[in-house]
């Protein structure tokens, strides 16, 4: 019996021992999460140097929602509430912010705009983040991220982040991220000292397709200010010049591309913005100086569409385009029965009267909307390019707007050509009396070709919302370029429109790099001047007894 | 719109003024002090100026409520120049001649301001031009309210140089004269700081350029090099949107190559989608988000005389604010309105910047201001990321332009000349 008593002190002593143990650990865990909680408040703080500090040491935490903090910080989509100061993640939605508690993801449900306050971050900020969020993706399992991740880092490497690739390399079976790898490591060989490495440095340059290999190789040529080459090794400089040659054989291809495809682009544009024209002043013979004014009401539409659904923005845009047809066609037609029936023969007259309602257009926008450029926003689709690689990118808002501008001139050019409003069109410009003895109401045909012809610059409109400013002036920046492409691709003739916007859009893009942008536009006004000289009809001239007239 | 009005009510005056109807309420010149509004109501440069006007009338209203100057009310008059360069000359002439103004505030671009300087020094009247310009100018009658390039262009090329490490530089600019010339004292600047000429590329652009693809692309090979690498905007206004939206497009981001633009403020910021300028760079002298008490009461009043809580202050609205109320300041130190009176009292006058500080007019006709540099946000606020520790003083001729370089502006005694040689002792005559 006496020697159980050391042994039940004995006893207790562990359990004792045992919880404060737990006790221990217990602590440590709320310790661990305070800090975590008290770092993501941190971030609150104005000063940028302590508030990159807070996100180091955010990094450093285990816990997964760092990753998703930190990409609404660098996103700017991290808040403070105004009035506890909880720091959340805020996403948009029908017009209030839904927002979520940013250490543990609570919800917290809608917000009013007001009762948060941005966390701000600067440039600094951003490239120190989303370094510090490529570290973390590196291991993802999904290919493009730790593509992306590679791609984050290699724009300043440093050693650490040279061995953490290496090991990445070892285990990664994706051949595009071994690529990206491969030239990150064939960079860094280059400034090994050792002969050989460098040479297999350039060996594996040589089959990169990169900005960096190639301003990389290039340094390699330079010259001192003395003339003397920077780099001593002329073994290494023959190399990187026959990398060199070898890379840029291969550049020019992808040169002329990108440059067909500006010029393409440019074309579409011209040709979007001329193709209404090509009906009102082509086929029917009207000056019409408000030209540009409808593409400008058109772009408005697409501005008053995403006002009424802030939400959609995508639909917004797609709907827009029967709204603008209809609203500029609308105006069209008033225009022609209000003042062109009435000036139909006199050319001069015409000019100044569509000059005048032009003017009036404008004031009108501005009074109504302010004389402000209204923003329209770019919905996601359409933003960022398809890239192939460093040096032939596709833009996606061109692209759609290449592809818009071919379907809105296939459907103009089956309208003209399979509805009956189209043969009438075609009758009433060939031979209006004629036309009106077979029992063609003219007016009537008039005013819708006019219609259709401003409804067509309305929806042109709607795609330039998307590459330019929407306000006042818009039309008045295309109403030149749009003439310039009618008359050069011959009245009247829809193909020689298409034909003539985009060689003229090429051919601007062609002559810019040697040029300059504003001499490659003169350069290209005075060739068409120079051309309209020998040939007045334009590249596509009509032919027959119509053209006579 | 060929008549335009005088007014006496302001409320009459905002409500009409975008048609310009043909009344007019007359009311005898002794009675009030009368102060001309120069600024285009329409055409290209509306989108600016506009505002502008705004400003002049809550200005001058709420200098009536507290009682006028000299005992009398100040009454505005309001011309429409219509972005129409030699039509400004015109409507200076008009304000000067028949209404008998005693100052204008107005124009924006250096092209109008040129085009009204020989009409009012003949006239010898004052004008106070509240715009950033390339400089290389001082008039007698001007008072320059906005920023020399010393105060906007030179401390910008100074941060991203010393705290951002650039070491590449893309001046791109619109084709005209304040691009030229702030672009030629940029290159001459950077030159100085050993800046080699191959690591500076420069590029002009047409007026309302829309098709930046080409440049752009050229621009993200010129910062493919490795070096650090941004590009300085004197782009006008309304080819700005096109160009972030192509650098956006093309993966040009501003933590790669930020863009500094010293035309894009937050009016500008208000009309654009600002989702791809995010991070990139405006130097000014003035944020609307720059916290201080001055500050709040002047947007407060903006808003409540707008009856718009959306609307945005600038720059250019600031420079106003510290011209007109050194104008009132200088007519009551003089006692007169009369012009070369005014224009002695002037130089010297002190008043409090909305940012904080103290705006000194100098005898160079210039101001002391603050220069800060701001990143934009997506709400198309611009956040201070650097600023100067003190006030920096407007410099008429630029120090880095050889040919200007000995030449200094000083309208006090004994020099009393806008460009004045410093090393032949001689004023050249030449007015502006």
């Amino acid at each position: 019996m006496k020697y159980l008593m050391p042994h039940v002190i004995r006893f207790f002593l562990v359990i004792l021992i045992m919880f404060s143990f737990v006790k221990i650990t217990v602590a440590q865990e709320a310790e661990v999460g305070q800090t975590f909680s008290t770092t993501v408040s941190g971030l609150k703080i104005r000063s940028l140097s302590k508030k990159g500090q807070f996100v180091e040491q955010l990094a450093q935490f285990q816990n997964p929602q760092k990753t998703v903090i930190l990409q609404a910080l660098v996103d700017g989509h991290l808040f403070e509430i105004r009035e506890d100061g909880r720091v959340v993640i805020a996403a948009k939605k029908s017009g209030k912010y839904s927002i979520v508690l940013a250490e543990n993801g609570d919800d917290l449900g809608l917000t009013d705009n007001s009762a948060i306050k941005k966390i701000k971050i600067n440039n600094r900020l951003r490239t120190q983040i989303r370094r510090l969020i490529a570290n973390l993706q590196l291991s993802s399992p999904d290919v493009g991220l730790r593509l992306k991740a590679i791609k984050t880092l290699s724009k300043s490497i440093k050693p650490d982040d040279l061995n953490t690739l290496k090991i990445l390399a070892e285990s990664e079976e994706n051949s595009s991220v071994l690529d990206a790898l491969e030239l990150v490591f064939a960079l860094d060989n280059i400034n090994s000292s050792d002969r050989e490495t460098r040479l297999l440095g350039i060996e594996n340059l040589k089959q990169k397709t990169s900005f960096k290999a190639v301003s990389r190789l290039q340094a390699l040529l330079d010259k001192d200010s003395e003339g003397q080459f920077v780099e001593p090794d002329k073994e290494i400089r023959k190399q990187a010049k026959s990398a060199l040659v070898k890379i840029q054989s291969r550049l020019n291809t992808y040169e002329v591309a990108q440059t067909v495809f500006f010029g393409l682009s440019l074309g579409a544009v011209l040709v979007l913005a001329a193709i209404g024209l090509a009906i009102t002043f082509g086929v029917m013979g009207v000056i019409n100086m408000a030209h540009g004014e409808m593409m400008m009401l058109g772009a408005y539409t697409t501005y008053v569409m995403q006002q009424i659904m802030p939400n959609n923005i995508s639909l917004a845009l797609i709907l827009a385009i029967p709204a603008a047809f209809m609203v500029s066609g609308i105006v069209g037609i008033g225009i022609e029965r209000g003042i062109i029936r009435h000036l139909y023969g006199r050319p001069l007259e015409t000019l100044l009267a569509t000059f005048g309602v032009s003017l009036v257009l404008q004031q009108a926008v501005r009074s109504i909307f302010s004389p402000l450029n209204r923003s329209v926003i770019t919905p996601e689709f359409m933003s960022g390019s398809w890239q192939i690689n460093d040096f032939l990118a596709f833009t996606w808002n061109r692209l759609y707007i290449l592809f818009f501008c071919l379907l809105v001139f296939t459907c103009l050019l089956q309208i003209l050509k399979r509805t009956k409003l189209g043969l009438e069109v075609r009758a009433v410009s060939q031979n209006r009396n004629m036309a009106k003895a077979m029992g063609i109401p003219t007016d009537r045909v008039d005013a819708m070709t006019f219609g259709l012809g401003s409804g067509i610059a309305g929806v042109a409109g709607v795609a330039l919302s998307q590459i330019t400013n929407v306000g006042p002036n818009l039309g008045q920046a295309y109403i030149v370029d749009s003439f310039m492409v009618v008359v050069f691709g011959g009245v009247g003739n829809l193909w020689g429109t298409l034909v003539a916007g985009f060689s003229l859009g090429i051919a601007n893009k062609v002559l810019e790099p040697f040029a300059g942008a504003v001499l490659a536009k003169i350069l290209v006004l005075v060739f068409i001047i120079l051309f309209i000289q020998k040939r007045p009809r334009g590249l596509f001239p009509q032919k027959g007894r119509a053209a006579e007239s | 719109m060929k008549k335009f009005l005088r007014k006496t009510g302001l409320s009459t005056a905002l409500s009409a003024l975008v048609f310009m109807a043909g009344t007019s309420v007359a009311v005898s010149a002794e009675d009030t002090i009368k102060v001309g509004i120069l600024h285009s109501l329409s055409g290209t440069m509306a989108i600016s100026e506009t505002t502008l006007k705004d400003t002049m009338l809550m200005l001058i209203a709420e200098q009536n409520k507290k009682g006028g100057l000299l005992g009398k009310k100040i009454e505005p008059v309001v011309v429409d120049p219509a972005s129409n360069w030699p039509l400004f000359a015109e409507k200076a002439r008009e304000l000067i001649t028949k209404e008998k103004v005693a100052s204008i505030f107005g124009c924006w671009t250096s092209v109008s301001r040129k085009s009204v300087l020989p009409v009012i020094e003949e006239l010898n009247s004052i004008l106070f031009y509240p715009v950033q310009y390339e400089g290389e100018e001082s008039s007698k009658n001007v008072f320059y309210t906005g920023a020399a390039p010393n105060q906007q262009a030179i401390p910008a090329i100074n941060y991203l140089m010393n705290d951002i490490k650039v070491k590449r530089w893309v001046l791109a600019g619109t084709d005209y004269v304040y691009p030229r010339t702030t672009n030629k004292i940029l290159e001459a600047y950077l030159k100085s700081k050993g800046v080699d000429a191959k690591d500076i590329m420069i590029n002009y652009t047409p007026f309302g350029h829309s098709d930046w693809q080409s440049i752009v692309s050229d621009i993200k090979k010129f910062g493919a090099t490795g070096k650090k690498t941004a590009v300085v905007s004197t782009i006008n206004g309304d080819a700005n949107i096109p160009f972030y939206k192509e650098l956006g497009n093309q993966g040009v981001s501003a933590e790669e190559i930020p863009v500094v633009a010293f035309s894009v403020g937050e009016e500008e910021l208000s009309g654009m989608d600002t989702k791809p300028l995010v991070g990139h760079m405006a130097a000014w002298n003035y944020f609307m988000s720059e916290d201080s008490t001055k500050n709040a009461a002047f947007i407060k009043k903006w808003h409540a005389h707008t009856k718009d809580t959306k609307r945005v202050t600038n720059d250019p609205m600031e420079a106003h604010y510290i011209g007109f109320n050194m104008w009132v300041k200088a007519v009551e130190k003089a006692g007169t309105t009369e012009s070369n009176a005014v224009q002695k009292a002037m130089i010297g006058i002190k008043f409090p910047n909305l940012t904080g500080g103290l705006a000194q007019m100098l005898p160079n006709h210039h101001l002391s201001k603050p220069v800060l540099i701001g990143e934009i946000q997506e709400d198309g606020q611009l956040f201070t990321v650097w600023q100067t520790n003190t006030l920096v003083k407007g410099d008429a001729w630029s120090d880095f332009l050889p040919e200007s370089k000995p030449i200094i502006a000083d309208w006090t005694a004994p020099i009393n000349c806008g460009n004045y040689n410093t090393n032949t002792k001689k004023c050249s005559g030449q007015n502006y």
